[in-house]
């Protein structure tokens, strides 16, 4: 989908939630990133726009952090984390399973345009690990075996259920929530998924 | 030491996220009585419940609103730091997926000491199911009037919004998420001037972690003395653990600062997996030093792990069990500083990219001697030497591995290969 008017349009009202303009910098590249699958040259000219930046100040925004692809991203990213806590439960192996299955590479995407694979840093779930995220939904307690049923089955069309959080969405509907955009009630039907979703089995061990 | 659950308390709860049962379970009185006080005298429970900062330096919250001036005609901002990254650590985002209306309470309270009209949480990208609960709970607590402009009836305004990263671990250090905020790269600014006097948008700015605000509103609610009761003297209050690795039961455990390793990691936490031995473990993420069996009786409070030659950081314990190889677990450790330096400066930059490719031969087994000598050397010109703590971090695995299990490093160039895992897993990078 091309960048339109309507971008830019809500471009400006992601500006004025902020006292200063340019604070709508990384919400907004969600956002072109939400309607484009990545950041595109159009995308960081838009941000620039809006922002009364240079290309080259955007793109040096854009370029640092992880999250902003610069190619076309597939509809899942799959992440795994082979961050210590998850390497020492086996990350690394579901990471060459997935790696040998898919036949791409770290930042990668598949032929098909489906998946884009990448190993992740540490998620912030140790207590779950290994961890497997798609569109960064967690999939828990991960093995070799059930991360590839994961992946056949996203193959297949089939958007499992994550084990704590929101129902499977696109990529591009995960980055439409970032910029803080997303479909209001397809949020308020995920809010309310994942149950309790927030503890491990030993937690409130001291109860 | 047991203890009834305070953070964690509610997190059970059905539905324990939605404002409803927030409230029946004494959720915002605290705000109703925090906003019947002064400001300072909020500032001065805070100081004297001896409040430390939970998102790593352990620094007293009360000390830090203090900073602020007052009356000096600019905005002030609280800036929430829930851009939770450190290895190992995993306390933050369940805390807001469970409880996001305890840290909308905290933000509330806090903002109303300092004087702060706007305050933003400043969230994990990643964290997506994370934020749809703290956006829920932002619109809810609006609607109930906990939020926006005249507050409870009390003439107090305040503007709350939630702002998410793009995939960054150096924004968890205060300056480089203040750039990140502000639409920059996130590096890290020359200090001082502090974020007390020059933080967002050059106004003065509290930055504060997620669990450090969120106990704020039981603080209000049950006295600087109460919260004292807990913990010790010189780190009160309760503490959410996260434990992950070769234990049996990995989770968040909530105890009193001050608890023993060998009471969360063998007894809470069940020990260590299938009844193997315990060969190392991180008092607080990756970025402190590892310790081993012989420290297991540590006390685990700011004082107590400092003594035994680390940090309490992010009070994260990641255990390794004795199939883990240390230099590998120093390997994978410092590829992840070497992604995450920010470049600004030389020594980390530089020396986070070296050190990788010295591990990764020694952990091959290409290693030699000079190899561990120039790991120590290189860490020496990186420790202390960076504008922030990312460089210093990336030091503590190595040193603390070559102190603890020096052996090992030798063991893998005199076999030429590594000891502990004959069949090699390639790097994950490749």
């Amino acid at each position: 989908m091309p960048l339109t008017e309507e971008t830019k349009a809500r471009a400006r009202e992601i500006v004025a939630r902020y006292p200063k303009a340019r604070s709508a910098l990384l919400p907004m590249l969600h956002l072109v990133q939400s309607e484009e699958g990545y950041v595109s040259p159009a995308g960081v000219g838009l941000c620039a726009e809006v922002l009364g930046l240079t290309k080259a100040e955007v793109g040096a925004v854009a370029t640092f952090y992880t999250m902003y692809k610069r190619r076309p991203c597939g509809d899942y990213l799959v992440s795994v984390c082979t961050n210590l806590s998850c390497q020492l439960l086996g990350g690394e192996d579901i990471y060459r399973e997935l790696k040998a299955h898919l036949g791409v590479g770290h930042d990668e995407t598949t032929a098909d345009g489906t998946i884009t694979f990448e190993h992740a840093e540490c998620l912030a779930a140790c207590d779950f690990a290994p961890v497997v995220t798609v569109n960064y939904e967690f999939y828990d307690y991960q093995s070799p075996e059930s991360a590839l049923a994961l992946v056949r089955a996203l193959q297949a069309g089939e958007r499992p259920a994550p084990t704590r959080g929101g129902d499977l969405q696109t990529f591009r509907d995960t980055e439409a929530e970032l910029a803080g955009v997303g479909d209001r009630e397809r949020i308020a039907r995920s809010t309310t998924r994942g149950g309790q979703g927030a503890l491990a089995p030993g937690s409130g061990g001291t109860a | 030491m047991p203890l009834t659950p305070v953070l964690t308390r509610r997190w059970t709860l059905p539905q324990s996220w939605t404002i409803g049962v927030y409230e029946r379970h004494d959720g915002y009185a605290p705000l109703r009585k925090a906003l019947g006080m002064a400001p300072d005298e909020l500032i001065q429970l805070v100081k004297d419940s001896g409040l430390r900062g939970r998102g790593g330096a352990g620094f007293p919250t009360g000390a830090k609103w203090g900073f602020i001036p007052q009356g000096d005609g600019k905005p002030h901002y609280l800036v929430v730091n829930a851009d939770e990254g450190e290895p190992g650590t995993c306390k933050d985002a369940p805390l807001m997926m469970a409880d996001p209306h305890s840290l909308i309470e905290g933000i509330v309270i806090a903002s109303y000491a300092v004087r702060c009209n706007h305050a933003f949480i400043y969230l994990r990208g990643e964290l997506v199911h994370a934020g749809r609960r703290l956006e829920a709970a932002i619109a809810e607590a609006y609607a109930a009037g906990y939020l926006g402009k005249n507050i409870l009836g009390s003439g107090y305004d305040l503007e709350l919004t939630l702002h998410r990263g793009a995939g960054a671990y150096i924004c968890g250090e205060e300056t480089a998420l203040l750039d990140s905020l502000e639409g920059y790269r996130g590096q890290p600014r020359l200090r001082p001037p502090f974020p007390a006097i020059a933080g967002l948008y050059a106004c003065p700015t509290v930055v504060n972690n997620v669990e450090t605000i969120a106990s704020v509103p039981f603080i209000v609610g049950g006295g600087a003395d109460w919260f004292k009761s807990m913990g010790t003297e010189k780190s009160p209050g309760p503490k959410i653990f996260s434990v992950s690795g070769h234990v049996e039961r990995p989770g968040q455990y909530e105890i009193p600062l001050g608890t023993t390793a060998r009471e969360l990691i063998m007894d809470l936490a069940g020990g260590i997996r299938g009844g193997r031995e315990l060969k190392a473990w991180t008092p607080g993420g990756s970025s402190t030093p590892m310790l081993t069996a012989e420290h297991l009786d540590t006390p685990l409070d700011f004082e107590g792990v400092q003594e035994a030659g680390s940090l309490l950081g992010t009070a994260a314990i990641m255990v390794m069990d004795d199939t883990v190889c240390i230099v590998k677990t120093c390997l994978r450790l410092t590829e992840f500083y070497a992604h995450e330096s920010c470049g600004k400066c030389t020594p980390c930059r530089e020396g986070t990219y070296w050190m990788v490719q010295i591990l990764e031969r020694l952990e091959h087994g290409n290693g030699d001697e000079a190899d561990i000598t120039t790991l120590l050397d290189t860490c020496d010109n990186i420790f202390g030497r960076s504008f922030c703590a990312l460089g210093d971090g990336a030091t503590s695995p190595i040193v603390s591995g070559i102190k603890y299990f020096r052996d090992e490093f030798v063991q893998h160039y005199e076999l030429g290969r590594c000891p502990l895992q004959a069949d090699l897993p390639v790097g994950a990078r490749s």
